[in-house]
């Protein structure tokens, strides 16, 4: 078998990548240091990295993930991505719409409700992340 | 730590394990040193591409798995077959069912599957490669390391035991303390970027490189199969790579995911490990039915009957894989409303699967049945299969699982999916594509007695346990006394498990025999078959699989050529120079550093780990620079390997 490299067919720097890589890395570090290091309340917090995480999401989508692409071969790639996008949309919806749901239901909620991070943050006066609370509590 | 914690001490079986362990390494070694194979290994196997061979180490991997799995099923058994035995004791029966669940899922049914859908696809819709070969080698490569790591656990550090579903607060580092969990986590974690990637690439090889021709409606039904198991793999399997990450971080940085702890949520992992473990059944169940659809409309000597009710149940099964997975813990209580919802998705699944039960049926209705041994698997499959199916669809009635749920009359009812599902199906797609992968068959002969040893053995071993489950057996007890009453009933399924072991040995008997003595396949086309993998000349295709892209013009293209006697030959002028891509020994090395790292975060040495993630980057790096597009083969060459005159 002779290896006989054929003339490669990739041309430019990856600069949609890579500003996508940038904007991703820089989105998460930022809902971090929101989570960790701001007095805003918990409902904020919440909204606020749920904006960034669907915008990282949107970002990803556009920037690695060929949302646009389309083929004027035929419409089998256009459908195929549709049903693709559609069943991702579907999935996601199941994974956090039911969870929360299962979760949030029967047992599991009265369950739920000893160990809520509601419960701890008002004894501890409130603010703070879920994940911080027990530990920082002491000095609000 | 100290050398006799990190060795598993103390156990004389386990001691046995470590000689025979030691003996087959050196052996290995003796045997490639003494033939110098080393250098056949490497450029054959180690750096290989193509996917034919990577489905044949997928398949040896998972045949090796299955021993080791059946070993402890066997050890299981063993255990069980008497009351207050003391064969094992409790923690090292927990170790054993935890190995055993999660190797005979994870490292056995997935990649004896993978592996035979890797050997056919490609063949069935006639192309020479997968999309992205290179990938695929690190597809294989990460599974197996993912798998080694996990083997490893029962000599070094000591096997996790809390359950292959590792429900926390069990498996969180109070009640599971030392490396055995994090084997679990890693190991999955590593096999499961493998299965990810195998997800991406089949999706992208079925719908991109089908040969000219093949509509989506005219593919052959295994590769339907394939292609709705590959959307389910893409879309569940990150589910696990997360939950497997967030516990990993509690256990080994501290955080409280799913802790008693700091506000987390102990059934959120039950949850999410459910979220990825129904459309998992789906995984392990979907290929066998498109197994078992080629195999019954071959030996049928028929069209498959109801082709599109056929996909369109599959679809449905995609979709509805995704809302059933509240069925598995029924008993945590999200109360009635949550419990009937998950009931009526679970019997509602049960429709579309009904369908493909009744077509299958049909197919064979009036057709000329030939009673091979891939048939004999398949009709073995229907009967138990129903029965598995008719007991899950008792589970399903949340109100009715308050009884049957932890007993055996689960363990029995998933065993009767599974084994008679998958199973059935990887025994029988191994012999029906055998001729394919090494260019003989198994011996008929010594497959039936494979089959009726098997099956019968299956049957005695598994159904007196649906009546210990009603008598309130507990699953994963390691022993039960004299006044339960469960002695004789425990007695007959040891036996049963016991013949299922001799026919595995029957199995590689038979493997050996024919090895040997087995009539050579002179044509490609060893059971008169249907589809465009049996449409090459020689038994085992060449490597770039076809001389000349085949045309196709409907479903089972190649068998209505036969009928019409316009089965086309080759001729030199349609051979033009063909592209293939190039070995690389890049994905071995990689997913050797992914064990490094991998081995390193199990005992908690990050020097180890991150030295490992040092080396896996650094494989990526050199990769994103290598600009190897592959070769081409020569007309010469292929007209050499073709064996036609000019």
């Amino acid at each position: 078998m002779a290896n006989k490299t054929v003339a490669n067919e990739h041309h430019g720097f990856p600069w949609k990548h890579l500003i996508g890589f940038v904007l991703s890395i820089v989105l998460t570090l930022f809902a971090l240091w929101i989570a960790l290091e701001t007095d805003l309340s918990m409902t904020w917090i919440l909204i606020i990295i749920f904006g960034f995480a669907f915008l990282q999401a949107a970002l990803q989508l556009l920037m690695f993930m060929h949302v646009t692409e389309n083929s004027t071969k035929s419409n089998l790639t256009s459908r195929v991505q549709i049903g693709n996008i559609l069943f991702a949309a579907f999935v996601a919806i199941v994974i956090v719409i039911g969870s929360v749901w299962v979760m949030a239901a029967g047992h599991a909620k009265h369950d739920k409700h000893q160990h809520s991070p509601k419960t701890e943050n008002h004894e501890n006066h409130g603010g703070g992340s879920e994940h911080d609370s027990g530990e920082h509590g002491s000095h609000e | 730590m100290k050398w006799d914690e990190f060795f598993v001490t103390g156990d004389p079986m386990i001691y046995g394990a470590d000689v025979s362990i030691v003996l087959t390494m050196v052996g290995i070694l003796f045997y490639l040193t003494k033939y110098k194979k080393w250098k056949w290994l490497w450029d054959e196997w180690l750096t290989t591409v193509d996917h034919k061979k990577l489905g044949i180490m997928y398949i040896v991997s998972a045949v090796l798995m299955l021993f080791r799995g059946g070993v402890d099923a066997l050890l299981m058994r063993t255990q069980l077959a008497v009351p207050e035995a003391k064969f094992l004791d409790s923690q090292h029966y927990n170790e054993i069912f935890t190995t055993h669940g999660t190797i005979m899922i994870i490292f056995m049914a997935m990649p004896f599957l993978i592996g035979l859908i890797n050997v056919v696809v490609p063949l069935q819709i006639g192309a020479r490669d997968v999309a992205y070969p290179y990938l695929n080698a690190v597809s294989f490569w990460t599974f197996f390391i993912g798998a080694m790591l996990f083997n490893i656990s029962f000599v070094i550090g000591g096997s996790p035991s809390a359950g292959w579903t590792s429900y926390m607060p069990l498996a969180s580092n109070e009640l599971s303390p030392g490396p055995g969990q994090n084997y679990y986590l890693l190991g999955l974690q590593i096999a499961g970027i493998g299965t990810l990637l195998t997800g991406i690439n089949f999706l992208v090889t079925i719908l991109k490189m089908r040969a000219p021709g093949m509509t989506l409606f005219r593919m052959p039904m295994f590769t339907w199969s394939s292609l709705v198991t590959m959307v389910i793999i893409i879309f569940a399997f990150p589910i696990l790579t997360v939950a497997l990450a967030l516990m990993t971080f509690d256990r080994l940085f501290g955080s409280h995911f799913f802790t008693l702890q700091g506000a987390g949520m102990d059934m959120l992992w039950a949850n999410l490990f459910w979220l990825w473990g129904h459309p998992e059944v789906y995984i392990v169940i979907l290929p066998a039915f498109g197994m078992f659809s080629e195999i019954i409309s071959t030996f049928s000597r028929k069209t498959l009957f109801g082709y599109k009710a056929m996909i369109w149940s599959m679809l449905l099964i995609a979709g509805y894989s995704f809302l059933v997975w509240v069925h598995h813990f029924f008993t945590m209580g999200s109360g009635a409303l949550v419990n009937s919802v998950f009931s009526i998705t679970t019997m509602a699944i049960g429709i579309p699967t009904g369908v493909k039960i009744f077509n299958w049926l049909f197919t064979m209705y009036r057709g000329k049945i030939q009673f091979t041994t891939p048939m004999l698997w398949s009709l073995g499959f229907i009967v138990n299969f129903v029965i598995g199916g008719v007991t899950g669809v008792m589970l399903a009635m949340a109100a009715a699982d308050y009884q049957y749920h932890n007993t055996y009359f689960l363990v029995s009812h998933f065993h009767y999916v599974l084994i008679a599902g998958t199973v059935f199906a990887c025994f029988a797609g191994l012999i029906y594509w055998y001729p394919k992968m090494f260019g003989y068959k198994l011996n008929e002969r010594i497959g039936k007695w494979v089959f009726w040893v098997f099956t019968i053995g299956f049957n005695v071993c598994f159904f007196p346990q649906y009546f210990l489950g009603l008598d309130g057996m507990p699953r994963r007890v390691y022993t039960y006394s004299e006044e339960s009453g469960w002695g004789p009933l425990n007695m007959v399924s040891t036996i049963g498990g016991f013949m299922m072991g001799i026919a595995f040995l029957i199995l590689v008997y038979n493997m050996y025999y024919s090895f040997r003595y087995a009539k050579r396949e002179t044509t490609g086309d060893a059971w008169d078959g249907r589809t465009l993998e049996w449409s090459t000349p020689t038994a085992m295709p060449p490597f770039y699989n076809f001389a000349k892209i085949p045309e196709v013009t409907g479903l089972d293209h190649f068998w209505r050529q036969k009928q019409a006697g316009k089965v086309e030959k080759l001729k030199v002028e349609d051979i033009k120079p063909i592209h293939m891509p190039s070995n690389s020994g890049v994905p071995f090395i990689m997913a050797s550093f992914f064990f490094v790292a991998g081995f390193g975060m199990v005992f908690d040495w990050m020097w180890m780990a991150i030295a490992g993630m040092i080396g896996v980057f650094a494989t990526l790096f050199y990769r994103s620079f290598e600009y190897d597009d592959g070769y081409y083969v020569s007309v010469e060459e292929v007209i050499e390997t073709e064996k036609i005159s000019k």
